[in-house]
């Protein structure tokens, strides 16, 4: 007799099929289907208007979507949009309901609508408060607080009371790099600690590569890859990219640097291209053995990072963050 | 319960702190007005005074419940704060029905005092004021309801300012001046609008003779509004949390 173990199932946290939703004229979600896992920080890369935020909003259930499902935790909530609150919380990507609270009330509020005691809902708020580094400006209201601040009194809002699905709408837009690791830091525990499961929308790169487990790249409403990040990274391992900064007009009589100008984005004086490694080794020793070397102001040659992935699949715009 | 009383407990604190100066507002324009029509009201005319001051009274709630409950909602739904609403455990009517109370509180003290400064003013018997306890409550809730149906339900934010000012301005009007004095069409808009009877029922807290059937009649008028507007304006928000 053979026993066969069997192979560890890991809960579906989040299924969307087939959504599909209109935003004026434009098709904001064009038939997107997938899966998040129980315990995944799961992402959603995409720049501007690439349909993020109503894909969110569809799956909290504020947006009703014209066809397709969505199920959390193996419920359908497509139809009974209340259950979805009862399990998840979310945080729009402008949350202005709080504005003219103070910091403590707005996130204790919160607590107590999700279904806390009274007491409960105190002292959560002072433990978020604490993590988030926001207990000296309890007492401020959310709109006298500098802009990174107010998102992180967001962010606690989202936080308390422990619900087992976080929806957050760039979470870490407009934080410095300090706070934005804090909420890194924050929601990488409550996954291990709690197995909390992360659906976080992102336009930065950096945001994708160092928390997500799989990321989903948008482009107009469009799912045009899903991964983890190494995974999607390997998709275009062979490439590189080159970055350069000229000081003076660039000397495009010479071949190399003509050459280079095809194959590169322009913003002014910055060219960056992407190349495979060796072709972008060969340009660069042209450009430094010859005169160009004189007008160029820096380089740099870098390995290929997920905005890399986007472009090769066809996305179209350029203002994803790399820092 | 606690939900209701967490969602009040926020709606005060941020309308202490927000709305504190037009609270001042809208108590001042009212005794202005009592102040202004005093040289204009006859000696011993006591039913128009009795009206001056009841419709001056309804007015600070008509500011508060009906117009800047409006903006309010208006303001929520246009910036898409509903949404955060929509995501937590708490339905549509206790959110409408907590926002609606806290706005009608903050009516209680610039009602009182105008109704006590009109008294005094237009020398008033005082012993009734007790009255506007019942009546207040009942106007602020159904006042607040209507503002909050415009709110949630003016396509824009921009037109639901515009018709709680409207809707206010309306208040002002058939409120201060006297039934008697209006031509025939305008009674009828009088008659049909909620506050009137508001208004009349203020107004009989001023009597020196307590008409109760009258009062009993007006005080369920305000009732069945409040409770209609209050479940219309669930509705609305409920359509308007789920596009
Ligand atoms: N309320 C709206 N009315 C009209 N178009 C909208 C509205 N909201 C979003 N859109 C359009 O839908 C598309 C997707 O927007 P959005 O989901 O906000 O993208 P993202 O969050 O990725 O920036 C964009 O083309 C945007 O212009
Ligand atoms: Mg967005």
């Amino acid at each position: 007799m053979t026993v066969v173990a069997a192979a560890p199932v890991r809960t579906v946290a989040v299924s969307l099929e087939g959504l599909r939703r209109h935003r004026g004229d434009v098709l904001a979600t064009d038939d997107v289907s997938l899966e998040v896992l129980a315990g995944e920080v799961f992402g959603l890369l995409g720049p501007n208007g690439a349909g993020k935020t109503t894909l969110v909003r569809l799956l909290v259930g504020v947006l009703r979507p014209e066809a397709g499902r969505v199920s959390l935790l193996g419920q359908d909530v497509t139809a009974d949009p209340r259950a979805a609150s009862r399990l998840l919380a979310y945080l729009a990507q402008d949350e202005p309901a709080l504005n003219e609270l103070p910091v403590g009330l707005a996130v204790e509020t919160t607590g107590r609508l999700r279904g806390l005691s009274r007491r409960d809902a105190r002292s959560q708020t002072a433990d978020l408060l604490d993590e988030l580094g926001l207990a000296d400006v309890q007492e401020r209201p959310l709109t006298k607080l500098s802009g990174g601040q107010r998102r992180l009194a967001q962010v606690a809002a989202a936080l308390i009371a422990d619900r087992p699905l976080l929806v957050l709408d760039e979470p870490t837009t407009g934080l410095d790099a300090l706070a934005r690791r804090a909420v890194w830091e924050i929601l990488r525990r409550r996954r291990t600690e709690a197995g909390v499961t992360v659906v976080l929308v992102t336009h930065n790169v950096v945001e994708a590569e160092q928390v997500l487990d799989r990321v989903a790249v948008l482009d107009r409403g469009r799912v045009i890859a899903c991964d983890t990040p190494g995974r999607l990274k390997a998709l275009v391992s062979n490439d590189v990219r080159l970055d350069l900064v000229w000081r003076d007009e660039p000397p495009l009589g010479e071949p190399a640097v003509a050459a280079l100008l095809a194959r590169s984005e322009v913003d002014g004086r910055r060219w960056s291209a992407r190349l495979p490694a060796a072709d972008a080794r060969e340009a660069l020793g042209r450009l430094t053995a010859g005169p160009a070397l004189a007008a160029l102001d820096d380089f740099t040659l870098a390995t290929p990072t997920l905005e890399d992935v986007y472009l090769s699949l066809g996305g179209r715009a350029h203002d994803l963050e790399r820092s | 319960m606690s939900a209701f009383l967490a969602l009040y407990v926020g709606q005060v604190s941020r309308a202490r702190a927000a709305r504190g100066p037009l609270l001042f507002v809208a108590t001042l324009q009212s005794v202005g007005i009592l102040l202004l029509l005093r040289g204009v009201v006859d000696e011993g005319s006591d039913t128009t005074a009795q009206q001056v001051v009841a419709g001056s009274t309804v007015l600070v709630v008509a500011f508060v419940a009906l117009n800047l409950l409006a903006q309010r909602f208006g303001m929520l739904r246009g910036t898409g704060a509903l949404d955060y609403y929509a995501t937590l455990p708490v339905s549509g009517s206790l959110v409408v029905l907590a926002t609606a109370a806290s706005y009608a509180t903050f009516t209680v003290p610039g009602a009182v005092l105008t109704a006590f400064v009109g008294a005094l003013l237009y020398g008033l018997p005082l012993g009734h004021l007790w009255i506007l306890l019942v009546v207040l409550p009942l106007a602020g809730a159904s006042l607040a309801g209507l503002g909050a149906c415009l709110g949630l339900l003016a396509p824009r934010p921009e037109l639901a300012t515009v018709a709680g000012q409207l809707g206010m301005s309306g208040i002002l009007f058939l409120g201060i001046i006297p039934e008697h004095r209006m031509p025939a069409v305008l009674q009828v808009v009088r008659a049909a609008v909620p506050s009137t009877y508001a208004t009349d029922a203020f107004a009989s807290s001023f009597a020196r003779h307590l008409d109760v059937a009258a009062l009993l009649t007006d005080v369920g008028v305000c009732l069945v509004v409040a409770v209609l507007a209050l479940s219309l304006a669930s509705a609305a928000f409920r359509r308007a949390v789920r596009a």
